[in-house]
């Protein structure tokens, strides 16, 4: 699989955050001089990888990692500081609003907490009449009610609901209500944040399943944002595992869960509990995940990986193909000595 | 052996002005020295109303309707606020699901630390910030005489975890009431806090009752799990029987639903519909509606739990027979 045939490729973004706060808050006198102190939060540090056409790439890691920025990066909502990012081989993240606008409606958005994600004051019915009529300016009336009655049936909430309110439906309705959104204005990609997090077990494979089922009929494409492990081994195809806003693994699903190749990647994957393997017997890492203000040198994982080594501490991994589609940041991993 | 913690027949209610809302039905479970439980159930099940009924800390409008909570014997239920509050905090303790919220952020851990065991004991500061250290040293906090003197807000959401979880230990108690611990918690870091809650109940000899919704986490660190649906228990037993061969149509299903090493890309098995709310709970047996293999009793008859032959776990189904088969 080249890049060419890629639905999405990201190059080398980056994204940064300056919370420095205003000038004086930036002013402090070290050593008899003023200086100015800039706080900045590396969120996403050159990452790079494709998506192809029909799959779902989960996107994982601890909070704090960058995945979620890294998924708003990709859809235009925060312009990545640099790198490219190419849809169908064009690129789209110097594009003008105006420009953008058709990639708007190919590429849609699911948020983790349906609460917040639907405006508590618009019926499901304008809910979901707004993006339809904001890229279709031309469709007719009854053509936009037929299909907030297919969505909503292939969602599974009532059409006969079109004219409730958010709050007279539960957490799974309103999830699938949110799905239904992203899925009028028929897109091609959807990228999902923490889709299932905020429900219940039941719930979660309901929407799981509808999201499976959503893929196949309409053959879309998935970037599945989770922390969530058990269910990126049910549904994806290729894993990218992140930490501290770099990728230390990005693997074909079977092969990221049989046989972990990155440190990182294998502790994360002995902490899941799994109800069939009751001894527990998990990697146990030392420290905490530093801050992304101040990144540690050399590999970003160095402080807690129990094979580090002098060049770990100096020397910035890359990204290197170990076997065909299993890419690993690891120098012990490079060297053959992991 | 009398038991350390013996919930018996225990029901809450919360009296609104639309009439009474009976949120848990005659809740019966049993606590050892030194033994984990785990309370499990989706959001609404009753799980936490019974945890804090444990400690009465309902509020108003609700109150403890019927039944005993039997704890070394001395029944909580009839205490009074001032007796309550000696063994709240105490002899019980309780552990919440975020810890940010439970710290106080503008007193520094030691403050607090103090502050709770001057609040049950008479101890001077010294003494106190003795115990305190322990119990640091105890949750493996690094450098703990340098914590001690530091604002919740300078920890990570693991490290205040840790913290949550060392005043807890302050006064020795015999039972830690857990819930949802880890829940805002990131998996590397559930670990790990999981592995101290079972270490210290084993060195302490602590009971644990711990209420969450995942399953998986039971699976881990309980002896014991308590299935709870819609305000009644469904299905109790031991860990390994409740996961490995689980009885009631729920259990089952929730075991199911949960995405596993199985069938990645298959559909997951799912329970249709949701959990019915305490204004419209079905008659007969609450899981009626969404449960593929009711009859007709079910829609009249509450289930009672009965055990299941030879393995001590106990099942409210009517479909369910003595001897653990579906009829």
């Amino acid at each position: 699989m080249s890049e060419n045939n890629s639905l999405l490729t990201i190059r080398n973004v980056i994204k940064y955050f300056d919370i420095s706060g205003g000038l004086l808050e930036q002013l402090a006198i070290r050593q008899g001089k003023v200086v100015r102190d800039r706080t900045i939060v590396r969120a996403v540090n050159d990452v790079s990888f494709s998506i192809f056409p029909g799959e779902t790439l989960s996107v994982v890691g601890e909070s704090g990692c960058g995945k979620s920025t890294l998924a708003r990066a990709i859809l235009g909502l925060y312009p990545p500081d640099s790198g490219k990012i190419l849809y169908r081989n064009e690129r789209i993240d110097n594009l003008t609003p105006n420009q953008m606008l058709p990639y708007r409606a190919k590429m849609q958005m699911i948020f983790q907490d349906p609460y917040a994600s639907l405006n508590p004051r618009m019926t499901v019915e304008q809910t979901l009449n707004e993006p339809v009529k904001f890229h279709n300016k031309n469709i007719s009336e009854n053509e936009v009610k037929k299909r907030v009655v297919d969505v909503m049936r292939q969602v599974g909430v009532d059409p006969s609901w079109v004219d409730r309110y958010p709050h007279e439906f539960s957490g799974g309705q309103r999830q699938r209500i949110s799905i239904a959104r992203a899925l009028m204005v028929d897109p091609e990609f959807i990228v999902a944040d923490e889709p299932v997090s905020a429900l219940d077990v039941s719930i979660q494979a309901q929407i799981l399943n509808l999201l499976m089922d959503a893929q196949e009929q309409r053959g879309l494409t998935y970037m599945f944002i989770t922390h969530d492990l058990s269910v990126v081994r049910h549904i994806s195809t290729r894993v990218a595992v992140m930490y501290l806003g770099r990728l230390c693994e990005l693997a074909q699903t079977v092969e990221l869960f049989e046989s972990p190749r990155h440190p990182y990647t294998q502790a994360l994957l002995s902490a899941i509990p799994d109800i069939h393997n009751r001894k527990g017997d998990h990697v146990k890492l030392k420290g905490e995940v530093p801050t992304p203000i101040n990144l540690p040198p050399g590999c970003v994982f160095h402080s807690r990986c129990p094979f580090a080594n002098e060049r770990c501490m100096r020397e910035i991994p890359e990204l290197a193909e170990v076997e065909s589609g299993t890419f690993v940041a690891c120098h012990g991993v490079e060297e053959g000595r992991l | 052996m009398q038991h350390l913690l013996d919930v018996k027949d225990l029901e809450v209610t919360f009296a609104l002005r639309t009439g009474s809302l009976i949120a848990i039905h005659g809740v019966n479970f049993t606590v050892d020295k030194g033994e984990r439980v785990g309370l499990v159930g989706e959001s609404g099940a009753g799980k936490s109303v019974t945890g804090f009924a444990i400690i009465n800390l309902i509020s108003k409008p609700g109150y403890i309707s019927k039944g005993n909570i039997l704890f070394s014997g001395q029944d909580l239920a009839s205490l009074s606020d001032e007796e309550m509050r000696n063994i709240r905090g105490n002899r019980i303790s309780m552990i919440f699901q975020d810890p940010m919220m439970t710290l106080n952020p503008v007193l520094t851990i030691g403050t607090q630390m103090i502050e709770t065991l001057q609040a049950h004991m008479k101890i001077s500061k010294t003494d106190a910030a003795d115990i305190a250290l322990e119990k640091l040293h105890k949750v493996h906090i690094p450098s703990p005489e340098k914590r001690l003197r530091q604002y919740p807000h300078e920890f990570s959401g693991g490290m205040r975890q840790r913290i949550v979880v060392a005043i807890a230990l302050l006064s020795d108690p015999a039972l830690i009431i857990a819930d949802e611990p880890t829940t805002a918690l990131d998996v590397t870091i559930q670990a790990e806090i999981m592995d101290l809650l079972r270490e210290l109940c084993e060195s302490e000899d602590t009971g644990l009752i711990l209420i969450t919704h995942d399953l998986g986490v039971v699976a881990q660190i309980t002896e014991k799990v308590v299935v709870m649906y819609a305000g009644n228990i469904v299905e109790m037993g031991t860990t390994t029987e409740i996961i490995e061969n689980p009885r009631h149509p729920y259990t089952k299903g929730l075991i199911k639903a949960i995405p596993g090493k199985r069938n990645p890309g298959e559909r997951l098995h799912q329970i249709p519909g949701v959990m019915p709310t305490l204004m419209d709970i079905p008659p007969g047996c609450s899981f009626h509606p969404r449960c593929t293999i009711k009859g007709e009793i079910c829609t009249k008859e509450i289930p009672k739990l009965k055990e299941i032959d030879g393995t001590g776990k106990i099942v409210a189904c009517h479909m369910v027979s003595g001897k653990g088969e579906v009829e």
